[in-house]
């Protein structure tokens, strides 16, 4: 069982729900990155979320472009994102990591090497926003070669039929987005999440965790109780470009933000 | 997967899920799916609809002004002393380039999908302009998405647009051009999908939009295919096209991809020069990855990351192209070519004082590489240059480039 699906696991046996924060790799520093791992993890993030930063991030707001533009300008690429995990590794063996990205730069290293150095460096998922599941077969099949998760999004427009395909492709966890829009969005309807998860858990026995718009510990309250896992991106990368000069503030502020999530989820029965 | 060797037909592709050989698909958001299929299914019985051919025709002939016609360039072809030269007069359509054949298809399919809002994409302007007028004719609201340094280069079809009823939202991100303009046009689209068309006017995006805005702008290729044989006989020799993301190349060449003695050539930028690193030339000069919701040859680096393109062109600048013509050039059916910022202001000029018709300056690209093809053929033999679009909205790039103030 992947490290992903154990870590589930082991959070429903307590009744704990998943905190799973997103930062953009490299962004705003390439030092700043894998300190504020660590600190989400002491500060009670489950699994990371590795954003690979893209020239055309299309599914994404403002924040996040901006944050890839960033991470970009300082010569990031998915080497460098490797050793950054690899490094990750040197402490935590456990935390589950998840790299989220757009399909180009990993078409451009091959499947197949993509996939083996992430495995081989402690990735333990991927999530590739513009493939989805009638494209990725090929892709899959690495990652499952190397034991990789492959984790996909299902919407609010996604139809039944559709979902139990995505879930059948998808293992780990799968990823509601709550709203139709990009990522940062202010929109967030639980009552419609409310509705939806339960399509999903119909389709699927895999966890799921929803992200798009949960910025704040009430938000992240609310959605909590419906889901397995909540998700936060946006709000997070603010707060690191916003102290952009003052790497400690930075770290300091994302470890209160995700203390005071986890809090509020620690509340839910 | 098909193999192009198998094909009974040049004709048979796109597969039911978009590709063409290892190109094209659907690499989209998981939020556009729902609505990538509902405009498939639209899309795939519109040309069974009698209602809709019927309504299409109609514009086409009244509002459009089809059929353009098929102009023998006869001074050019004698002062370049090679073969005949048929321009094919899409500059003549209302609003000035081929566009508008692809918007007017495209807003049938909106009404009829009880859209009520438009969106779309530009480089030049032209599909903006080509966007904004059917938006207003069908009492659409239309926004307009334009990277800030196209709308620089482009005040003329700003203002048209703003005429003509259409929000223009300038794209800051990225290169501040065409591309960005897609990817803003695409980040509306998964926010307001449910009331919202996204009229793409290119043979780009992800399936079922190549293949539609093709089947919408093979009317070019039709028309001169009979024109052709009205007037000379037979098939032409050549066609000749500018390829951007592809469009008006591909509305020329796929009525006759079957008629193998036509050779086809599609011209991309070469802005500085292929080996300056400055063009926006993918097909001469890229590498096959996955863009904009499809797969095909693009400029990226070796990260993976798409690069900044250049052309003295702004509907050329594109870091991608048309997943069809990827797949023409890897089968060899069609042969990719480039010309430079330079050779296509000098075929500008050209056609503008021997001829007295002013292209646009993508379309000033097929032109330079037309002359170019023309010397090396005999008078007996025939090209069709498709002359996608009129100058005008240009005269103020190419007065400003000699350095001459208007």
């Amino acid at each position: 069982m992947s490290k992903i699906s154990n870590c589930f696991k082991a959070l429903q046996a307590s009744h704990k729900k998943a905190l799973i924060p997103f930062i953009t790799a490299g962004d705003t520093s390439t030092e700043i990155t894998l300190p504020l791992m660590h600190a989400m993890v002491e500060s009670g993030a489950n699994i990371l979320e590795l954003g690979v930063p893209f020239s055309d991030p299309m599914a994404d707001g403002p924040i996040i472009q901006k944050a890839s533009e960033r991470a970009l300008a300082n010569g990031m690429n998915l080497e460098k994102v490797f050793q950054m995990v690899s490094d990750f590794r040197q402490k935590d063996s456990q935390t589950p990591i998840v790299l989220m990205g757009y399909l180009n730069p990993i078409e451009k290293m091959g499947y197949k090497t993509f996939a083996k150095k992430a495995a081989d460096c402690g990735v333990d998922g991927v999530l590739t926003v513009d493939l989805p599941p009638e494209e990725s077969a090929g892709f899959c099949q690495e990652l499952s070669n190397n034991q990789l998760d492959p984790i996909f999004l299902i919407a609010p427009t996604s139809k039944p039929e559709r979902i139990k395909t995505i879930c059948e492709v998808a293992s780990g966890f799968v990823y509601y987005v709550s709203v139709k829009g990009v990522t940062g969005a202010s929109n967030l309807n639980t009552d419609s999440v409310a509705e939806k998860l339960t399509t999903i858990r119909q389709s699927t026995q895999l966890p799921v965790g929803v992200g798009f718009g949960i910025s704040d510990a009430k938000s992240a309250k609310q959605v909590g109780a419906l889901s397995d896992a909540v998700i936060v991106g946006s709000a997070l990368i603010k707060i690191i470009v916003e102290n952009e000069n003052n790497q400690n503030e930075a770290i300091s502020q994302v470890k209160m933000l995700i203390n005071s999530m986890r809090c509020a989820l620690d509340e839910l029965p | 997967m098909p193999d192009h060797k198998t094909l009974s037909s040049y004709m048979d592709l796109p597969d039911e899920k978009g590709h063409f050989g290892i190109h094209g698909g659907i690499f989209a958001s998981e939020t556009l799916m729902a609505s990538l299929e509902a405009l498939n299914e639209v899309y795939q019985d519109c040309f069974n609809d009698a209602e809709f051919v019927k309504e299409l025709d109609y514009d086409l002939a009244h509002y459009v002004g089809r059929p353009s016609p098929l102009y023998l360039a006869e001074r050019w072809s004698r002062e370049l002393g090679g073969a005949k030269i048929f321009l094919k007069r899409e500059d003549l359509n209302h609003t000035g380039a081929h566009k508008i054949n692809n918007t007017i298809g495209q807003a049938l399919l909106a009404k009829k999908m009880g859209k009520t809002r438009i969106i779309a994409e530009t480089g030049a302007g032209q599909h903006g302009v080509a966007s904004a007028t059917v938006a207003a004719r069908l009492g659409l609201e239309c926004v307009v998405y334009m990277g800030a340094e196209d709308i620089q280069r482009q005040k003329l079809n700003v203002y048209r647009m703003r005429l003509l009823g259409a929000e223009v939202r300038p794209v800051e991100s990225g290169s501040k051009t065409l591309k960005d303009a897609l990817n803003e046009a695409m980040r509306d689209w998964v926010t307001n999908v449910d009331d919202t068309f996204y009229i793409i006017g290119t043979v780009a995006g992800p399936h079922p939009y190549p293949a539609m805005v093709r089947d919408f702008q093979a009317i070019i290729g039709r028309e001169a295919k009979q024109q052709f044989a009205e007037m000379e006989a037979g098939l032409p020799d050549a066609l000749v096209a500018c390829v951007g993301g592809g469009s008006n190349a591909i509305g020329l060449f796929y009525p006759f991809l079957n008629d193998s003695s036509v050779k086809i050539y599609g011209v991309e930028a070469a802005g500085k020069g292929l080996d300056s690193g400055q063009h926006a030339a993918p097909l001469c000069a890229g590498t096959v990855g996955v863009l904009h919701g499809n797969r095909t040859y693009l400029m990226d680096d070796n990260d993976g990351q798409i690069i900044e393109t250049h052309s003295i062109s702004a509907g050329l600048d594109y870091p991608g192209v048309g997943p069809e013509h990827a797949w023409l050039k890897d089968c060899g059916r069609a042969e990719y070519v480039a010309v430079t910022d330079d050779e296509a202001l000098d075929a500008f000029h050209d056609l503008t004082r021997i001829e007295g018709i002013i292209p646009a300056l993508e379309s000033s690209h097929a032109v330079a590489y037309a002359k170019k093809l023309a010397v090396t053929m005999d008078s007996s033999q025939s090209i069709v240059v498709n002359l996608s679009g009129r100058g005008d909205k240009d005269i103020h790039t190419v007065a400003t480039h000699e350095g001459i103030e208007v």
